[in-house]
């Protein structure tokens, strides 16, 4: 399995192929604590890179989730309709997002890898 | 923890706000409190003096009972929501931090020679909450499972010299207490040793107080809002309804008389997403109110909210939108409180 990268926006990505599967970090999740909604965009919308495609509702607050890269929305996790805690309990597994299609392999390149983002979440500390 | 009001608060604990606010309604939860602005009202005439300033029947609280109520602006307005004790020779009165400069300077404009307003910024104030807050209490000191709902009382807690309201902002059984804040550390820590108690942040403290119906000032009360748009008319003594002797009373008589142009309501949601303050609330693709306190009850395992909507749509069961990010999210208007307070009367 292609290893994670991540933005500046406590976003991972995973591609594999040209599929693009997305979620929040572990340090997104422990931020807004308890997850109780998540609003997931349409199969087949087309996304620009930056845009805010997703929402994610903790019962502190609600936060927008990003498409870190361009493409179209192939598929989401409908398992997070019914159980939004598991963004909480498995933020890079089971607490998936969307997958975005399309996708070109440096686009993803070019983000953090997890080392980089480690030391860009010890930078807002 | 967060900037409020000048104080650092904490949100939540490493529990989170989900454990800390069933863990309250199932045990007991300790928050601190102390922003909360304290203070005492001395002198003969104090409670006729409050009553210049607010719709409560204060001159009929007896010694060692306590009241909510309300302040009021010149125009019909709250400026703060308040609790006053009776303490026998003095009042004693609980402020919102955010307002407490806007309120002892109104406080003092009103009080004739001999009444004193005192100030009391070296006392911390916490509150154990929960249906096992009492009886862990009670192991400290006894005298408090005597209590009932809104009594007020002098003790000992840990060997400090405390005062102790039976009451609280969570819907719950509970109390506050008052503490000389250079022990309330180590009144704090005693009640944290009591079997069952968990601390609590200011996260749980929203999410419980608005599952029990209970305003916030600020969101849900502001210098705009009247004691009868609020739906506070039952902190409005009878008395005090008769004699219309009140600042802003004219603006309170009318709504009463003639109906009030918006009322606050609860509304509940369908479905799983919350809707939180300033949505728009609409009926038939018409806005008529605003959500002013909204979020997930973790007790009600559901969105709930309250808010203010005209009169005509405030009926018990009316259909509304919420417009949460561009989108129509279907709601009711239901009665409050969505979780039943389970005070000791």
């Amino acid at each position: 399995m292609a290893e994670l990268r991540f933005t500046k926006d406590h976003e991972w990505i995973r591609l594999d192929g040209d599929v693009a599967t997305i979620g929040i970090t572990d340090h997104a999740q422990n931020a807004l604590g308890d997850v109780v909604f998540v609003d997931l965009p349409e199969p087949g919308r087309e996304v620009t890179e930056g845009e805010a495609c997703a929402v994610v509702e903790s019962v502190k607050a609600a936060s927008d989730v990003y498409a870190p890269v361009a493409g179209k929305v192939v598929e989401t996790n409908a398992a997070l309709v019914e159980n939004p805690a598991l963004i909480n309990s498995a933020p890079t597994g089971e607490g998936w997002f969307f997958k975005i299609g399309g996708v070109e392999a440096a686009t993803v390149d070019a983000l953090m890898d997890e080392a980089a983002y480690a030391a860009f979440v010890d930078s807002l500390a | 923890m967060v900037p409020f009001a000048g104080y650092a608060m904490p949100v939540q604990y490493p529990a989170g706000i989900m454990a800390e606010h069933l863990h309250t309604r199932a045990s007991a939860g300790l928050f601190d409190v102390s922003h909360m602005g304290q203070a005492e009202l001395i002198g003969e005439g104090a409670a006729a003096a409050l009553e210049k300033l607010t719709p409560a029947d204060v001159q009929i609280l007896k010694p060692g009972r306590q009241r909510y109520g309300v302040l009021m602006t010149e125009t019909g307005g709250i400026l703060d929501d308040f609790m006053v004790a009776n303490r026998g020779d003095r009042l004693f009165l609980v402020l919102n931090a955010s307002r407490k400069h806007l309120d002892i300077p109104a406080i003092e404009a009103v009080l004739p020679a001999g009444v004193t307003l005192r100030p009391l910024p070296d006392r911390a104030l916490v509150a154990l909450q929960g249906p096992g807050a009492v009886p862990a209490l009670a192991t400290l000191a006894p005298g408090i499972a005597a209590m009932k709902f809104m009594d007020f009382s002098e003790f000992e807690i840990a060997g400090v010299p405390c005062l102790v309201s039976r009451s609280g902002y969570t819907g719950e059984d509970g109390v506050e207490i008052s503490i000389p804040a250079e022990q309330a550390e180590a009144v704090a820590k005693a009640l944290l040793a009591l079997p069952g108690v968990m601390p609590a942040g200011l996260g749980a403290r929203d999410s419980l107080r608005l599952e029990a119906g209970l305003c916030l000032y600020g969101n849900d009360l502001d210098e705009t809002t009247s004691p009868v748009e609020a739906n506070l008319v039952w902190t409005m003594g009878k008395r005090r309804r008769t004699a219309w002797d009140f600042r802003g009373a004219e603006r309170c008589r009318d709504e009463l008389d003639n109906g009030a142009k918006r009322l606050r309501v609860g509304i509940q949601p369908e479905g799983r997403q919350p809707a939180r303050g300033h949505t728009p609330v609409q009926v038939s693709g018409e806005v008529v109110g605003e959500i002013t306190s909204g979020g997930f009850g973790p007790s009600v395992n559901a969105p709930v909210a309250m808010g203010y909507v005209a009169r005509g749509a405030a009926a018990d069961g009316t259909a509304l939108e919420l417009m949460v990010r561009g989108k129509a999210l279907p709601a009711r208007i239901c009665p409050l409180p969505f979780a039943p307070h389970r005070y000791a009367r």
